[in-house]
């Protein structure tokens, strides 16, 4: 079985965003990039699932599309210990047209499973994997919180509203996962980084996708208004407040 | 043409949220001057059914088909988009839920539509269609405009006020075409957390970090939700050291989650934190440090230690409830 896990390049999660040009595009300088992380805990479960000879996972592949600065994020993947990588030489606009490079990738290849981060901290859409799924017309599960996969089985836990289900999935498949997933991301040792120097990225060209959605512009965040502070040792006056003024409760 | 709600059902029975998704996709319906009309599937009584029409909706379509029982994202992409196709949906609304997550996009790709996930307001242009979203986990916002013909927008629970709007509301029965020949993920096993008020659901959301100092201090906080008739919550290291379960975990790798209310108890209020909480209309925040980064996102704090704070708080709204 192989498997390959989409990773995305986004900016650090603790950089607090900055503007550019009016709110036409969003300041890069200074922005440290990384993997998206719930791709990241993606890709820590693949390589568990490798490791473990019962699993019949014989290879883990990692696909980015983007640009070729997001090469140092594709090798700390496979430092970490991806097989080897794709890239599509595309900057996405949205996730149809992400999707449709990833597709790409995926019908000249032979994966089995597909991982994909419930959403990208950027974006925050959630988009991809399904957006494959339905290209590739494989099966997808969404919300996965836990996978095993047992000679090529695969089993998965699925959040749904109010509860899990566990569910046997037949390969071909795309699972979205979320947290639980893995417990921490791996981390890249030195050994990985050296040997990462030497895997391959296939690169290829943008094959004419379009984007269906364009970001008109950003705005910040709306300031919120200070605090308003209440003595520790009168909390009725907080809930005459949360009653009156603000009305919650 | 009309404007087409997935008005999802659980065991027969809509939520808050499926009326949330009425209100909005009637507002927007009379924005693009057409109908709304909403999608169920399985099985629904018609008094159940005919609810929605006291929020706007006046078609429902309803589909109960054997292949479409167990939740297999690729077949019912294919139903709804049948049915997007019958009533020429020129917009189409989910919630931004666990199913509207597994639905949503795999419907753009069937439909060709361009889809905007997770929005909490009405668009502010129709031609071009234009909708504000929350992205870099609430670090900015983008107005992202909508190329296409048929439009997809996912509605983050709790971002709607029900709007009562009773129309004459009549109910259709529908035949999707499916394919036989796919194989659908099989259920094992079902659990479900009974009894539990969702930490999605709630409107009002207790939440509890490292300055509870405790596993075994969190009686007072459960007692004060259990007053407010709210879920309860926690920051990451409290999953992460199992003082309370994973799936109470709130923030940006946790549930993302906007209540009216969200009360934060010891907890410092770290960037990834924010993120799952920041769409919440109230912000209240106990900390014993004046300058923790929670007290610029709340809008109301008391500087104090939460086991001093918490049992004072719960006898002063014992006052309140009791007059």
């Amino acid at each position: 079985m192989n498997i390959l896990v989409c990773i995305s390049n986004v900016p650090d999660t603790t950089v607090r965003i900055k503007l550019a040009d009016n709110g036409a595009t969003i300041d890069n300088t200074g922005i440290q990039w990384i993997i998206n992380p719930w791709d990241e805990l993606a890709l820590t479960r693949a390589l568990e699932l490798r490791d473990d000879p019962s699993s019949g996972v014989k290879q883990v592949s990692v696909a980015h599309v983007g640009l070729v600065g997001a090469e140092p994020t594709i090798r700390k993947a496979l430092a970490i210990g991806a097989d080897n990588a794709y890239r599509v030489n595309c900057d996405p606009a949205d996730a149809f047209q992400t999707a449709a490079c990833l597709a790409s990738i995926v019908k000249n290849a032979s994966f089995d499973l597909i991982l994909c981060g419930i959403e990208s901290s950027d974006y925050n859409g959630s988009n991809v994997g399904g957006m494959l799924a339905e290209m590739l017309d494989w099966v997808s599960v969404s919300g996965v919180s836990f996978l095993k996969v047992e000679n090529g089985s695969i089993t998965v836990n699925r959040e749904i509203d109010g509860g899990r289900e566990t569910l046997q999935v037949q390969s071909p498949c795309v699972c979205v996962v979320q947290k639980g997933i893995a417990k921490e991301p791996r981390i890249a040792a030195m050994r990985g980084i050296m040997q990462a120097r030497t895997k391959t990225i296939a690169v290829s060209e943008w094959n004419g996708a379009e984007s269906l959605t364009t970001v008109a512009s950003y705005q910040p965040p709306k300031a919120r208004p200070s605090c308003k502070f209440f003595d520790a040792d009168s909390p009725e006056k907080l809930l005459e407040a949360l009653q009156n003024e603000a009305k919650v409760i | 043409m009309a404007v087409l709600i997935y008005a999802e059902n659980w065991e027969g029975k809509f939520k808050k949220l499926t009326f949330e998704l009425a209100s909005y996709g009637a507002q927007l319906a009379s924005m693009i001057q057409t109908q709304l009309v909403a999608v169920s599937i399985g099985e629904v009584a018609d008094e159940e059914l005919l609810k929605l029409g006291n929020y706007g909706v006046s078609k429902v379509i309803s589909l109960n088909h054997p292949q479409l029982q167990s939740f297999d994202s690729r077949q019912i992409t294919r139903a709804i988009a049948q049915v997007a196709e019958q009533v020429e949906a020129s917009a189409l609304v989910l919630s931004a839920n666990n199913s509207g997550k597994a639905l949503a996009p795999r419907l753009a790709v069937r439909l060709k539509a361009g889809i905007a996930s997770g929005v909490n307001q009405l668009p502010t242009s129709i031609s071009p269609f234009v909708v504000s979203k929350k992205v870099f986990s609430g670090g900015a916002f983008a107005s992202l405009t909508i190329n296409t013909t048929v439009k997809i927008l996912t509605l983050l629970q709790n971002s709607m006020e029900l709007k009562e709007q009773i129309v004459s509301c009549t109910i259709e029965r529908f035949e999707p075409t499916l394919d036989g020949g796919l194989t659908s993920p099989k259920v094992l096993e079902s659990h479900k957390h009974a009894g539990k008020i969702l930490l999605s659901d709630a409107e009002i959301v207790v939440s509890g970090g490292r300055g509870m100092k405790s596993a075994d201090n969190w009686a007072p906080l459960l007692e004060l939700a259990e007053l407010l008739n709210a879920a309860t919550a926690c920051s990451r290291p409290i999953s992460d050291e199992g003082w309370r379960p994973h799936d109470e975990h709130t923030g940006q790798t946790g549930k993302i989650i906007a209540p009216n209310l969200y009360i934060a108890i010891g907890i410092s209020g770290a960037t990834q934190h924010i993120a799952g909480v920041s769409s919440s209309k109230c912000i209240v925040a106990i900390n014993n440090d004046k300058s923790a980064p929670i007290f610029e996102s709340a809008q109301y704090g008391i500087v104090g230690d939460a086991a001093k704070v918490l049992p004072k708080l719960i006898d002063a709204l014992k006052v309140i409830k009791n007059k």
